[in-house]
């Protein structure tokens, strides 16, 4: 039976004897109305009673909440939204999305009646407004600075100077901190060559940290040639990139 | 013997067919007396290379015909990338292959169009069991002749056990029509590949068939290199320990399919060649600070510097004839360039070259003559060259094809195999060692730094 079917059922109900609504039936079809005659004493068709309730009435995204609900003198239950037709009695979870207000609507000879209860859904809880303190791991990205090379050297630019104190500055105020410094060249030489030029720049990095007053036991190197670049273009900037001594934390 | 224009230097032909191939450029290699492979300067003028027809195989049931002609066509394709043989076109040769001597006839081999000097026939049958090959090469032009390889192979009965097969009888032709020359088609070549998301050492057969990945470190391997007994594989790892993590040498055993230990260094460990008796190693290693190169064991143990310089020392390549000489990379003069010095560590100088450039790359010949190597000249792109280390005399051996690097001699000397970017990605690729007949190997991901067999 489709709901187009049940509500003209149930207005024929408000005009009919239950024998006649055995008799016609709930089809579609319009039928020749009874002839007019003094309306019986209505036979004492008690009017539905229904309740629902959530529990929890307030859970977080992706939890689930239970409704139950109880019903007298009804002869069909549904409940809207999702869940559909339920029996007289009982109880079922549901998982919504969002903040739902669930509706039953108790049907039966007497009339209908609809009870309500909300579940609340509870947004994740918002990221900290404002990080009270950066992690050591943002600090030591934001603080420390790798050093750049000329092609084909090893040797420690002006530029890198820069860098390298403020790099030096930062291993100072953390002194809990070591540091791996990994050697890295562009695409143009060899793998081979590149791996022993990389290691003389991770050792170049390394030498110049110690004259900045690092104790070396806080750092290692490794070489990695050209096999991890930074940037993967064909042209100098690209080049410039991934000819570097970049620093990773490495405890 | 056809002469070139420019006069030639004819030395020890000992044997007809071990006129190889001709170097296009004006210039030779003269070769000591007792070398078999030489090299001779030319531009395509020259004796004809016997000829030779490989009939197709007579399988001997249904079931052994995938077999037969898988055998067939290996050993054809054996012999026409060994580059001493001239392969007649099957479609010229006479309809009726023989399975068995008696059913040979010369005249009709030996004569247009297939006019073969020699004939490789025979036969194969096959249970489940086991696949049996009767093969036979025969001398047309000399009938009365017994014939010059005639061998029978019995082993399992699956395309690899069939193509071991032929690539063995192929390298028996080889061998016989080149006076003792080895084939080498039961080498293998080893290589880098990232197909499996890391780069990882594998190994293929010489003609790129039954590609297998050998280790699984999850990291990176590179610079694979054979030991003079083809037992084991010496490379580049980033092997980390005590949470960090530093290149080292490994050493992977063929025989037992494992890793065995080789001392851990500080600092950078890369490039591990061997001694031409396989009881050394030598690698750059900054144990000590700079990249130098060192000595040890095959264990990694009693290091000996080699080098003292400033720069980096990489890439050494011991020449495996005298075992008196080692050719390395080194940039102490500001660029990558080769540099030769005594085993010793004695009397390192410079290889002078016409002008500046990276220079990288060395790779001995066999017979320890020729030194192959890799040079990108200025505003050019890396090729190919080779050098006499006697004469300093050089050849460039590829041009305009991407960046080609990183060759390795086949035991023969006669094949190069190297990297090469000329399809777009890095792949592994052959040549004779005049720079004809490229062939490329690899096709799957990225691959590189090729390294061929010594057996």
């Amino acid at each position: 039976m489709n709901l187009a079917s049940r509500s003209l059922c149930r207005a024929s109900l408000l005009t009919a004897l239950a024998a006649a609504v055995f008799t016609f039936g709930c089809g579609p079809k319009k039928v020749a109305p009874p002839p007019p005659q003094p309306p019986p004493p209505a036979p004492a068709a008690a009017r539905p009673t229904v309740t629902l309730q959530a529990s929890p009435t307030s859970i977080n995204k992706g939890e689930s909440a239970t409704l139950s609900w109880n019903s007298t003198d009804a002869t069909q239950l549904t409940i809207s939204p999702e869940v559909g037709a339920v029996t007289a009695q009982g109880s079922t979870k549901v998982t919504p999305a969002d903040s739902t207000t669930y509706t039953i609507t108790a049907t039966g000879p007497g009339g209908s009646a609809d009870a309500s209860a909300r579940v609340t859904v509870n947004a994740p809880p918002p990221p900290p407004v404002a990080a009270p303190q950066p992690s050591l791991d943002e600090l030591f990205l934001k603080e420390v600075r790798d050093a750049y090379f000329d092609y084909d050297k090893a040797d420690i630019r002006p530029d890198a100077r820069e860098s390298l104190s403020k790099t030096a500055d930062f291993l100072k105020n953390y002194p809990q901190i070591k540091v791996t410094i990994e050697g890295h060249c562009d695409e143009r030489g060899s793998t081979e060559y590149n791996l022993g030029l990389g290691d003389r720049r991770a050792s170049a990095v390394k030498q110049y940290i110690i004259s900045l007053g690092i104790s070396a036991d806080r750092l290692s190197t490794v070489s990695y040639g050209k096999e991890k670049p930074f940037c993967m273009e064909h042209n100098e900037s690209c080049w410039q990139q991934n000819r570097r001594g970049h620093f990773v934390k490495s405890n | 013997m056809s002469h070139i224009p420019w006069g030639v230097h004819v030395l020890n032909l000992a044997k007809c067919w071990e006129r190889l191939f001709f170097i296009t450029a004006m210039l030779f290699f003269v070769s000591s007396a007792a070398a078999q492979d030489w090299f001779r300067t030319g531009t395509g003028l020259g004796e004809a290379k016997s000829r030779i027809a490989i009939a197709d195989f007579a399988a001997r049931s249904d079931s052994a015909k995938p077999h037969a002609s898988l055998f067939t066509q290996v050993v054809r394709d054996d012999l026409q990338f060994c580059g001493i043989l001239d392969l007649a076109s099957p479609s010229f040769y006479p309809p009726q292959a023989p399975s068995v001597p008696a059913e040979l006839k010369y005249a009709a081999w030996a004569g247009p169009p297939t006019n073969a000097n020699f004939v490789g026939f025979g036969n194969l049958s096959e249970n489940t069991a086991e696949v049996a090959i009767e093969a036979w090469l025969q001398d047309v032009r000399s009938p009365s002749s017994q014939a010059v390889v005639g061998k029978v192979y019995r082993g399992a009965p699956t395309d690899a056990q069939v193509r071991k097969f032929a690539h063995q009888f192929a390298d028996e032709i080889i061998s016989k029509l080149s006076g003792g020359l080895p084939g080498v088609a039961s080498t293998q070549i080893a290589f880098v590949s990232s197909r499996s998301g890391s780069k990882e050492i594998w190994v293929m057969d010489y003609d790129g068939a039954n590609q297998r990945q050998l280790t699984s470190l999850k990291s990176i391997a590179l610079t694979p290199r054979w030991s003079p007994d083809a037992s084991r594989i010496a490379f580049t790892c980033f092997a980390p320990s005590g949470g960090l993590t530093s290149a080292q040498i490994c050493m992977y055993s063929m025989d037992t399919g494992k890793l065995v230990s080789f001392s851990r260094f500080r600092g950078t460990n890369i490039t591990p060649a061997w001694s031409p008796d396989g009881t050394q190693i030598i690698f750059s290693s900054s144990m000590q600070g700079n990249p130098e190169l060192y000595v040890t064991d095959v264990g990694g143990g009693r290091p000996k510097r080699m080098t003292m310089s400033n720069g980096a020392n990489v890439s050494p390549s011991w020449n495996p004839k005298t075992g008196q000489t080692i050719a390395f990379v080194s940039d102490r003069g500001g660029v990558p360039q080769l540099y030769l010095m005594n085993s010793d560590g004695t009397s390192a100088t410079k290889l002078d070259l016409p002008d500046m450039g990276y220079v990288i790359d060395p790779a001995w010949t066999p017979n320890g003559q020729l030194l192959a190597f890799s040079w990108r000249r200025p505003n050019d792109n890396y090729d190919i060259y080779v050098m006499d280390a006697a004469t300093r005399q050089f050849v460039e051996l590829t041009r305009d094809q991407g960046r080609n690097e990183r060759p390795s001699w086949a035991p023969d000397g006669r094949h190069i195999v190297f990297e090469s970017t000329r399809g777009g990605a890095r792949q592994i690729w052959t040549m004779l060692a005049d720079g004809s007949q490229p062939h490329q190997l690899t096709a799957a991901g990225h691959n590189e730094s090729p390294n061929w067999s010594t057996r």
